[in-house]
């Protein structure tokens, strides 16, 4: 038994748990969504015992580190984020439709971080640059934020398919939660998520300045991260002072994933010196 | 007097420009959007680089606009600039009313005749018996609070979270700050380099964008550099001792490694960067190949010494860097002479990696370099930024703003009391600035608790 396997379980778990909140807002089964939450549950159980396991594997090949620090962990950690942040909004707003767009979220991430053939699962140890405290501070933070973006995306998404609540009969729409409350929702989670991408940032940037002597270098990806920064505080002041709400706001929070992505993903096919999480 | 007004409206106008938060949008976006080609398009590259990739004409083209280095630009200059005069006027203009709101004495009773309650029950006790509970109740969570007797009842106005408004100052402040920050460093500060080699010191520094040299006023001697790596292949640790000088005494010392640099008069010592020196002293081995006699010499560059049988001489002449065997590269080696009485002098090579290279000569001395005394140069990186408090300042303000502005509300409750025959009908009222949905959740659980009182 490894985390490696464990990891692998347990995309399956979050497959199936997306799959039953589908199934559930589809076919209107009540009873299925209960499944699905139990399957989030074991999920996030599996996914902190793969995380947690792997921590310890490091330390038995005498390498001993937090799994942070390459794309497999991220993923991973990305997952967990997800399907936590997840599990806190349906216990405290009970709209299990939500789970049909979150979850495949955390399936996608998890699928991506053990199914892709270019992603090594390997334990390394660690570059001198990376020996820092601040490394999971500044991972943490970030990855929180990004998930947080993630659902906000999910939300938007399901704002966007939502038309008008329209009349009272039970349709696959209108069983998606209010626009009112998927706007306010979406919203929590980008406040949420700017918020830990600001932490992630300034953590960086101080990071930055006890390796390289510097707290901003403009390097590819601390300028994908502050672009990000700059779209997700549009949004806010065309909400607040502008008084955009809904359509629009989905929309904005869409582009705000989209930037989210090129900075995780995009920025390694740039020139640059966060090579680290490539690999 | 005319002139006067005409400057004034003019002022009154530039104020206007800069207090919209239509011009906040769009800087936003174009910071966003531009700054999207630098990272396309990679920044202080080779001029000749540039060339052989866009041409002649896009190269002219792309320097007149400065992308080559566009976040320190004018125009990407002047849009920060633009950000954070607008970011100011807004603050100015916005504070008077956010503080009155956070200092005022008097509570505002409000009118509640045309909003909806929401929650609203009864409970079977009168006002009059309800009065003392509900006073007790609010006084413990609320710290701004209104009572106010009625005919037939009863009205609390209570608010809490005033100072909650700060939040968003605060967020833009700190930008300011960091800013701000940013610009002592550029002005009073200085990012350079240095590369010493082990057992030697320097007092200047060559600076990064000019590559003027600037003379540190101290001394720093690398005592030692090394250089660990794991089973993979990969480093595990640089590390360079460094010794600070002053008038030849030591006044500092501390081995640096990445993430833990030297500090001394406000200037940082970082490890940067490594090489390898040409080795000074190897350990030289003569085998001969018939008999079985083999001996070592300690030797430097330029040092000769006589055969083990005394037939002839070896001197090392020089140690390069990359040898070229017949076309094959062997790496680090260094070249020697041989010089037997009687034959033309010899040119013999010897490869640091492969110690069985000369047995190739077929001469009766096999020679090889069994070890040498690895030496190396560390590179620094040396940087002073004097605005680093003020950056580090605005970062904190950033993250405590963000954080009171985003999930700490100001909110106020009307509770209006009225009595129904021997009963009370209760109605909850409420605003806040935000999380309009977590309030009507909490004005419900309310409602709820002070049935329970």
């Amino acid at each position: 038994m490894n985390s490696s396997l464990i990891l692998s379980v347990t995309t399956f778990v979050y497959g199936l748990a997306a799959f039953l909140y589908m199934a559930a807002w589809v076919f209107n089964k009540k009873q299925i969504n209960n499944w699905a939450s139990w399957a989030v549950v074991v999920g996030i159980a599996g996914n902190t015992a793969g995380f947690v396991l792997r921590w310890v594997e490091s330390y038995q090949l005498g390498i001993g580190r937090i799994p942070l620090s390459n794309l497999y962990e991220s993923l991973v950690f990305f997952s967990l984020m997800i399907a936590l942040i997840y599990f806190v909004i349906e216990g405290k707003y009970g709209q299990r439709v939500i789970g049909a767009f979150a979850m495949p979220l955390a399936f996608l991430s998890m699928a991506y971080a053990s199914l892709s053939p270019n992603i090594s699962d390997r334990i390394q140890p660690l570059l001198p640059a990376l020996k820092s405290n601040w490394l999971t501070v500044h991972v943490v933070t970030c990855f929180i934020g990004y998930a947080a973006f993630a659902i906000a995306f999910g939300l938007a998404l399901m704002y966007l398919i939502k038309k008008d609540d329209d009349g009272h009969e039970n349709t696959v729409l209108s069983r998606v939660p209010h626009q009112r409350v998927l706007d306010e929702l979406n919203h929590q989670m980008v406040l949420f998520g700017f918020l830990f991408l600001s932490a992630g940032i300034i953590s960086g940037a101080v990071w930055a300045n006890s390796a390289w002597g510097r707290y901003w270098g403009w390097d590819p990806k601390e300028t994908w991260s502050l672009i990000t920064w700059f779209v997700y505080a549009t949004l806010l002041h065309v909400r607040f002072m502008r008084g955009w709400r809904g359509r629009r706001i989905a929309v904005f929070s869409m582009i705000g994933f989209a930037a989210v992505l090129i900075t995780y993903f995009g920025v390694n096919y740039l020139p640059g010196l966060h090579s680290y999480g490539a690999g | 007097m005319n002139n006067n007004k005409q400057k004034n409206s003019m002022f009154d106008s530039l104020w206007d420009v800069f207090a919209s938060v239509k011009l906040t949008v769009v800087v936003l976006i174009l910071l966003a959007t531009t700054s999207v080609v630098g990272t396309l398009i990679p920044q202080n590259a080779d001029p000749v680089v540039y060339m052989r990739t866009y041409g002649q004409f896009v190269y002219r083209l792309l320097e007149v606009l400065d992308i080559f280095d566009m976040y320190y630009s004018w125009w990407f200059q002047t849009l920060i600039g633009i950000l954070t005069v607008n970011i100011t006027v807004c603050t100015i203009k916005r504070w008077p009313a956010i503080w009155k709101l956070v200092t005022i004495k008097k509570m505002q009773a409000g009118s509640i005749d045309n909003k909806q309650p929401l929650s609203k029950f009864s409970d079977p006790r009168n006002p009059r018996e309800l009065d003392p509970l509900y006073q007790a109740y609010f006084e413990k969570k609320y710290s701004n609070l209104k009572f106010k007797s009625e005919e037939e009842g009863f009205r609390i106005v209570a608010d809490k979270g005033r100072w909650t408004r700060i939040g968003v100052p605060v967020v833009h402040f700190s930008i300011v700050v960091i800013l701000v920050g940013a610009l002592i460093g550029s002005f009073f500060g200085f990012d350079g380099f240095v590369n010493i080699s082990e057992g030697e010191s320097t007092d200047y520094i060559r600076l990064r964008n000019s590559n003027d040299t600037l003379s540190l006023g101290f001394e720093v001697r690398c005592d030692d550099f090394d250089v660990s790596f794991y089973d993979s292949g990969a480093p595990k640790e640089f590390r360079s001792s460094l010794v600070i000088l002053e008038n030849g005494q030591k006044v500092a010392e501390k081995d640096i490694i990445v993430n833990d640099p030297l500090r001394y008069k406000g200037i940082k010592f970082y490890q940067s960067s490594y090489g390898a020196l040409p080795p000074k002293n190897y350990q030289i081995s003569f085998s001969s190949t018939d008999l079985d006699q083999s001996v070592v010499h300690e030797l430097s560059i330029g040092q000769s010494v006589e055969l083990p049988d005394g037939e002839g001489r070896f001197a090392v002449r020089e140690y390069v860097q990359d040898y070229m065997f017949r076309g094959n590269r062997v790496g680090a080696a260094i070249l020697g002479v041989l010089d037997k009485p009687g034959k033309e002098p010899m040119e013999v090579a010897l490869p640091l990696r492969f110690p069985t290279f000369d047995k190739m000569r077929s001469g009766d001395w096999v020679i090889s370099v069994e070890g040498y005394d690895k030496a190396y140069y560390t590179g620094l990186q040396v940087t002073r930024d004097p605005g680093i408090l003020f950056v580090y300042a605005g970062f904190t303000l950033l993250l405590l703003g963000c954080w009171v502005a985003f999930f700490m509300s100001h909110q106020k409750i009307v509770v209006d009391v009225k009595s129904s025959s021997d009963s009370s009908r209760i109605r909850v009222f409420g605003s806040t600035n935000r999380n309009h949905l977590g309030f009507e959740n909490a004005a419900h659980k309310l409602g709820e608790k002070l049935g329970k009182l």
